[in-house]
């Protein structure tokens, strides 16, 4: 019981950190991708019997590049589109040799965090751990080329290493948030709480700190709810994500009105 | 006949009612989807496409859970995502990844809810699979006229709104400065598309349906830049696709493990990721000639003025 | 403020930027041929020429965003290499996002140190910093709010700052005056003007207008077709340099402080964006 919590907060706090900057970018459709297609990963371990965990990394983590690289040619949503429905393809076969078909697609895709063992709490605190330190080192040129791509180059920050890199982390992210949350919904946490986070500060740091806050309510909530009724845990995830984000816009809404001589949003050409 | 071609074609294909009914479907569907995800991909809604197909989960697990046929769930469902994607605004692009990805994970998990409750109340499984991965062999011949009537009806609003269509896709300001109803059109487009996705669910499952509808088109664009050429090669894409999956999916029961099968959704994916990859060489060859015709484009050379 | 391990010895007249025999060829086409120029601390120049000119790939060389065909680029007297905190630049697009949670302020934050790894630990004397570049483009009394809500002035001065800040010697403004009013395109070059004379730093606008900057350009730069020359304007803005640099007749008229660049009547001048107002005849810049 304890670890369920504890694993599901630690999921809570990369999701947070994580989704900031993929709020930031517009990487919404890559962090729905790459979970999607790690679900091929997890599918191809169980079938071989390999640790769950690992197969979510690797295919995530080719996922990511997959995405990274296509992406430079060729249309960026259509490549991302593509390389997702080929790995969940995939899963679908793996899963379909196995014999536990139906329930490990349903955990795997909705999460099942009371299936958690203890012994993967230790793996999920590293990952995590590791996701983390990855976004604290490339925190500044991040930053820089997620908001000014050119500036970023003229310094000579390579954006494209930094997709690479922010795609590789994403990656990492998403294999160890999915047993928790399942393929399907980890996205909606991730990009639900910074969502909602932007509409309560202008500052990075504390949007950042917000986005971890307010990943850590829904999840609790999360558990708590799915505790009580039984319901799966990625429906109150799923739904307690959107509504953050309505509170999140509302807000926003609220407080462009009181501001006196708002200023209209302006982009420079 | 059978004897000849029977390393390519298991025995018992041609006389399999299912298989029939599988390929006759699968090639409609095809159509269907090929004509609609050509303008998906020239507006740049590939993720609007996927949202789609995900929510139709939502739409056909509801549909489980209340007891009606899988096909109206998915039309319903998607239909009502269509809406509230429109009231969203997926036609502005600020904003629209996001609030579509909330749509996307409250439907899914709506979705998981349905499931559970179903599978808990019913006590059976493979719903789940039935719905995401799809059962091209099991669609039930009563579907058939239903089917039938809702491709009919998609093909006939992309045939009506077809120009003002491609009009606004490629340049939503000129169109509408010469008198498109732009917000309509695009909201038409979006209804085609809910159903084609719904289509395409039935045939190799909800998650997968993108496949569908974004990759034929968006081999066909990468070929040609002829509209017209796009759709029918989309078409003619996706058809064979689906029919050689159905073929490979088929003779599979013989594969290991024996008597299982592998499923129809997996080959018709890969291969249409695999035409897409190869769609890709004609211009990557195009670019080299041109590469090597003209003199060191944009190579740096070693500064030797001093 | 020291910088990495680059002395920097003297300050008039030292060269910050030398361009020499600069050509790009792209997709088949000539796009410059043997740009050759020279900055100095403190210099103001600007880099004229009709939209199509080469401006934005003469920029893109200097950044080292666009290998050369031939030819090279000098920064402070040594071959570019790819970390250049010595150029700041300000491009010509750019889009931020009306709802990132990122101030103006946060932005020039930035500037100073983004390209290393890490998160930047708050101090007073980066603080202190970020207030200082903020006075010096009149930015203080919008700093606070979303970069992505203000106006494409405001923003461009955020952006002035954020290159600031890094103490670069050379500041490169990829046609910064395109979409202003004419005002805020006057108090702009102003604000250059000023901070060029004071912080020492060399300046490099480009622009397809040579008016606004006329008062205070030092050296200019004229490309046309893809060639260039450069001196002082009185040098450069004559009538017999610029009909060799066209390769045909052209005028040079001066109304009251304005010059008017204007090709002969009946001529074919190729150059995309202007509007002849004398019949048969064109006005260049």
């Amino acid at each position: 019981m304890v670890n369920a919590w504890t694993v599901a907060s630690i999921v809570a706090v990369v999701a947070g950190v994580v989704g900031f900057f993929t709020v930031l970018r517009g990487s919404a459709f890559a962090a729905h991708a790459i979970p999607n297609g790690s679900f091929a990963g997890a599918a191809g371990a169980s079938l071989i019997g390999v640790s769950t965990l690992l197969g979510l990394g690797v295919f995530a983590a080719g996922g990511a590049l997959t995405i990274g690289l296509l992406g430079r040619r060729g249309r960026h949503d259509v490549a991302t589109a593509l390389a997702l429905v080929a790995m969940l393809a995939l899963g679908a076969l793996f899963l379909s040799l196995s014999q536990e078909y139906e329930s490990a697609v349903y955990s795997l895709l909705f999460g099942e965090v009371l299936g958690i063992s203890p012994n993967e709490l230790a793996p999920t605190a590293i990952l995590a751990g590791l996701c983390i330190c990855a976004i604290v080192v490339l925190y500044r040129p991040l930053m820089l080329s997620s908001v000014l791509p050119e500036v970023a180059s003229a310094r000579g920050i390579s954006t494209f290493r930094m997709e690479i890199a922010f795609l590789l982390v994403l990656a990492l992210a998403t294999a160890m948030t999915v047993p928790v949350v399942g393929t399907l919904l980890i996205f909606s946490l991730m990009i639900g709480a910074p969502a909602a986070a932007r509409s309560f500060t202008d500052r990075p740091p504390l949007a950042m700190a917000l986005s971890v806050l307010i990943a850590l309510v829904i999840v609790w909530i999360a558990i708590a709810a799915s505790y009580e009724t039984n319901y799966p845990v990625g429906f109150f995830v799923g739904t307690g994500s959107a509504l953050a984000y309505v509170i999140g816009r509302l807000t926003a809404a609220v407080r462009r009105t009181r501001q006196p001589g708002a200023l209209a949003p302006h982009a420079a050409r | 006949m059978s004897h000849f071609l029977s390393p390519i074609f298991a025995p018992g294909f041609f006389e399999s009612e299912a298989v029939h009914i599988a390929l006759a479907v699968g090639a409609l569907v095809a159509v269907v989807t090929g004509v609609v995800g050509v303008f998906t991909v020239i507006r740049g809604q590939s993720f609007a496409g996927e949202a789609f197909s995900d929510l139709g989960t939502t739409g056909g697990a509801g549909a489980y859970f209340v007891g009606v046929g899988t096909l109206w769930g998915f039309v319903i469902g998607n239909v009502i995502a269509a809406g509230a994607m429109e009231a969203i605004g997926v036609q502005r692009v600020r904003g629209r990844d996001v609030a579509t990805g909330i749509v996307l994970g409250a439907g899914l998990g709506l979705a998981a809810l349905f499931l559970y409750l179903y599978t808990t109340e019913h006590s059976t499984t493979g719903a789940t699979v039935t719905i995401l991965f799809g059962s091209a062999f099991a669609i039930s011949s009563t579907t058939l006229p239903l089917i039938a009537v809702l491709s009919g009806i998609v093909l006939a609003l992309m045939l009506t709104i077809y120009r003002p269509l491609l009009l606004s896709s490629i340049n939503a300001e000129l169109a509408s400065a010469r008198g498109i109803p732009v917000r309509l059109v695009g909201a038409l487009y979006l209804l085609a598309l809910a159903l084609a996705a719904a289509l395409a669910a039935i045939t190799i499952g909800t998650i997968l349906s993108t496949a569908l509808i974004v990759g034929p088109a968006a081999s066909a664009l990468r070929l040609t830049r002829r509209p017209l050429t796009a759709l029918l090669t989309a078409a003619a894409i996706g058809i064979a696709a689906m029919w050689v999956g159905i073929v490979l999916a088929y003779d599979s029961y013989h594969w290991p493990p024996a008597g299982q099968g592998w499923p129809v959704s997996f080959f018709v994916v890969m291969l249409v990721f695999l035409t897409y990859l190869l769609s890709g060489l004609p211009e990557a060859r195009r670019r080299r000639h041109a590469a090597r015709a003209a003199p060191a484009a944009g190579v740096m050379q070693p500064a030797t003025n001093s | 403020m020291g910088r990495e391990g680059i002395s920097v010895a003297g300050l008039d007249g030292e060269e910050i930027l030398g361009v020499e025999g600069i050509s790009v060829r792209l997709s088949g086409r000539e796009v410059l041929r043997e740009v050759s120029f020279r900055i100095r601390a403190g210099e103001f120049t600007g880099l004229i020429g009709s939209n199509g000119a080469g401006k934005t790939t003469l920029f893109r060389v200097i950044l080292g965003l666009q290998p050369p065909t031939a030819g090279r680029v000098l920064v402070a007297g040594r071959p570019r290499s790819a970390r250049n905190p010595l150029i700041g630049y300000v491009p010509q697009k750019f889009l931020l996002d009306p709802d990132a949670p990122l101030r103006g302020r946060d932005l020039v934050a930035l500037g100073i140190d983004a390209q290393r790894p890490g998160v930047p630990r708050p101090s007073e004397s980066r603080r202190a910093l970020v207030e200082e570049m903020l006075e010096a483009v009149d930015a203080a009394r919008f700093a606070d709010t979303r970069v992505g809500r203000l106006s494409g002035g405001e923003q461009q001065r955020i952006l002035i700052a954020h290159a600031l800040i890094a103490r670069p010697r050379l500041l490169l403004l990829d046609e910064p005056l395109a979409n202003l009013d004419l005002g805020s395109a006057h108090e702009v070059v102003a604000l250059l003007a000023r901070i060029a004379a004071e912080q020492q730093i060399a300046v490099l606008i480009s622009a397809h207008e040579i008016n606004p900057l006329l008062p205070v350009m030092d050296r200019i730069v004229y490309l046309a077709h893809g060639r260039a020359v450069s001196g002082t304007t009185d040098e450069v803005i004559r009538a017999d340099v610029l009909s060799k640099l066209y390769g045909h007749h052209v005028d040079v008229v001066h109304v009251h402080d304005r010059v008017l660049i204007v090709a002969g009547a009946g001529e074919n001048t190729d150059l995309a964006g202007h509007e002849g107002t004398f019949p048969g005849a064109e006005i260049l810049t």
